[in-house]
């Protein structure tokens, strides 16, 4: 579904991403941990274009991420869910997840809304449909994010810290929501400092360090038994 | 009624007349908001855009007509443009020269007031938008200028009550609005005291109800329950 070759992203001089290789299969959720800095983020916008690459190859659903058309046709298969949830906060919830399918997949008002309801109901939300964001906690806020994204009907999914801006108390409604996801079969790349959703959700852990793909393997094994020095020391931190 | 050689009752029999003035003086100052906001509006974005010649000529326009005088604008479009055009001109020109010069510098103006409302909206907006596959003008549109909207009332507010008081400028090229009929009845009775003190009531006048509508506006704006 994803395939990264040799990408390299430079901000001015400071080289941030140093060759990443990466594939993504169908189905597949991949956890992408590593310490603050280490370009994570980065990497993940350099997904759906939100930054330009500097070198290297991203395909995405058989499309390369070359001309500025593909960059469109991408985004829109491509769903992504940011720390600090970006609602457009002069819309409803509803208004929030029916803008794009109406004006990018020209979808009629009533299909869209049909979408729209179907899917802040599976979030949860089926009785804020008619709120604006900032009459919404930060939870509710970061799953009408996800409804939103949802609902352009995306064959991958991008979590950027999702929960990272959250009250403890709401983070659990927001994984929860992730898991149902992963549970359908959707195919996702999540950003994350939960490590007990990483364990538990993720086929496949990445553990980036200052712009490499230091280890990779399934979470469990990378959890216990962590090759690199380097993960070894950063997991010691956060276990 | 005339108190040593002012006559303050003038001031009231003139009214009628300076009202006539007060017309011109709004209507010049819609017609030069009108399109100063579509200028703006363009030349915000244009000096906003990746295309290098786009941004620098979009610049180049705002910064000439902030930096330069108002009445020197008017005096250029009005004595300047027809020695470039072969044909005359008709004898109404004036009328024509000082919209297309009040609505040039109005939306200078308007352009940087657009512009920091725009780059005021966080740039996480514009990525949402970006990311969920709309084009650049799509997330303006939808986006971006719907919350811009907002923050710019007060500051546009303030641009239109300065246009109107700027638009006496125009009196110099002859166009009747307030200031010049004011201009002609004081120069004609010799009380310049109470016609210009009539003639600043009627302004103020304008300007209070112009500010009023601002405030109503920008209260309406922000008691609608949406962020
Ligand atoms: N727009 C930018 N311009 C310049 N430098 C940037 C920009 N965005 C990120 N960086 C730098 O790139 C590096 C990687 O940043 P990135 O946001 O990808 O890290 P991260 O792994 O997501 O960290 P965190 O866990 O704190 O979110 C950092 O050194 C950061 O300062
Ligand atoms: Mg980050």
């Amino acid at each position: 579904m994803i395939t990264v070759s040799n990408l390299h992203k430079y901000f001015g001089k400071l080289e941030v991403l140093k060759g990443i290789d990466m594939q993504v299969k169908e189905r597949e959720v991949v956890v992408i941990i590593g310490a603050s800095g280490s370009g994570k983020s980065t990497l993940l916008r350099c997904l759906n274009k939100l930054e330009d690459t500097t070198s290297g190859e991203i395909i995405i659903d058989g499309i390369p991420l070359n001309s500025e058309a593909n960059v469109n046709a991408i985004r829109r298969e491509v769903g992504m869910v940011f720390q600090r949830f970006n609602l457009f906060p002069h819309m409803t919830a509803l208004q929030n997840v029916i803008l794009a399918p109406q004006i990018v997949r020209n979808l009629s008002k009533q299909e869209a809304e049909n979408i729209g309801l179907e899917l802040l109901n599976k979030v949860g939300l089926g009785d804020k449909v008619n709120e604006y964001p900032r009459r919404l906690s930060g939870g509710q806020q970061q799953r009408v994010a996800i409804a939103r994204a949802l609902a352009m009907r995306p064959k991958v999914m991008l979590f950027d810290e999702a929960t990272s801006a959250l009250d403890p108390e709401m983070v659990g409604e927001v994984l929860a929501v992730m898991r149902d996801l992963a549970r359908e079969g959707m195919t996702m790349v999540v950003v994350t400092h939960e490590m007990g959703f990483a364990r538990e959700v993720g086929d496949r852990l990445i553990f980036i360090d200052e712009g490499v793909i230091v280890e990779e393997g399934p979470p469990v094994e990378v959890f216990s038994n962590p090759r690199n020095p380097r993960t070894q020391a950063f997991l010691s931190k956060i276990l | 009624m005339t108190i040593g050689v002012i006559n303050w009752g003038l001031a009231l029999d003139s009214f009628p007349v300076l009202l006539q003035g007060a017309k011109i003086t709004l209507q010049f100052t819609v017609v030069s908001v009108f399109f100063g906001m579509i200028l703006g509006l363009i030349f915000a974005l244009g000096r906003m855009s990746k295309n290098k010649i786009i941004k620098f000529l979009s610049a180049a326009y705002i910064d000439f007509f902030r930096g330069t005088p108002l009445l020197v604008q008017i005096f250029l479009i009005y004595f300047g443009i027809p020695q470039l055009i072969p044909f005359t001109l008709p004898d109404n020109y004036q009328y024509i020269a000082g919209a297309i010069a009040l609505s040039l510098n109005c939306g200078a103006y308007t352009a940087e007031i657009f512009r920091s409302g725009i780059q005021s909206i966080d740039y996480g907006q514009a990525e949402a938008a970006r990311s969920l596959g709309m084009s650049h003008f799509q997330s303006m549109r939808y986006i971006i200028l719907p919350q811009a909207f907002k923050v710019v009332v007060p500051p546009l507010g303030n641009e239109f009550i300065a246009m109107l008081k700027d638009s006496s400028l125009l009196a110099i090229i002859a166009i009747e609005d307030l200031m010049y009929t004011g201009k002609i009845i004081a120069g004609r009775t010799f009380q310049a005291l109470p016609i210009f003190m009539m003639v600043a009531v009627m302004y103020l006048a304008m300007t209070m109800a112009l500010s009023m509508l601002v405030n109503y506006t920008e209260k309406r704006l922000s008691k609608s329950d949406n962020g």
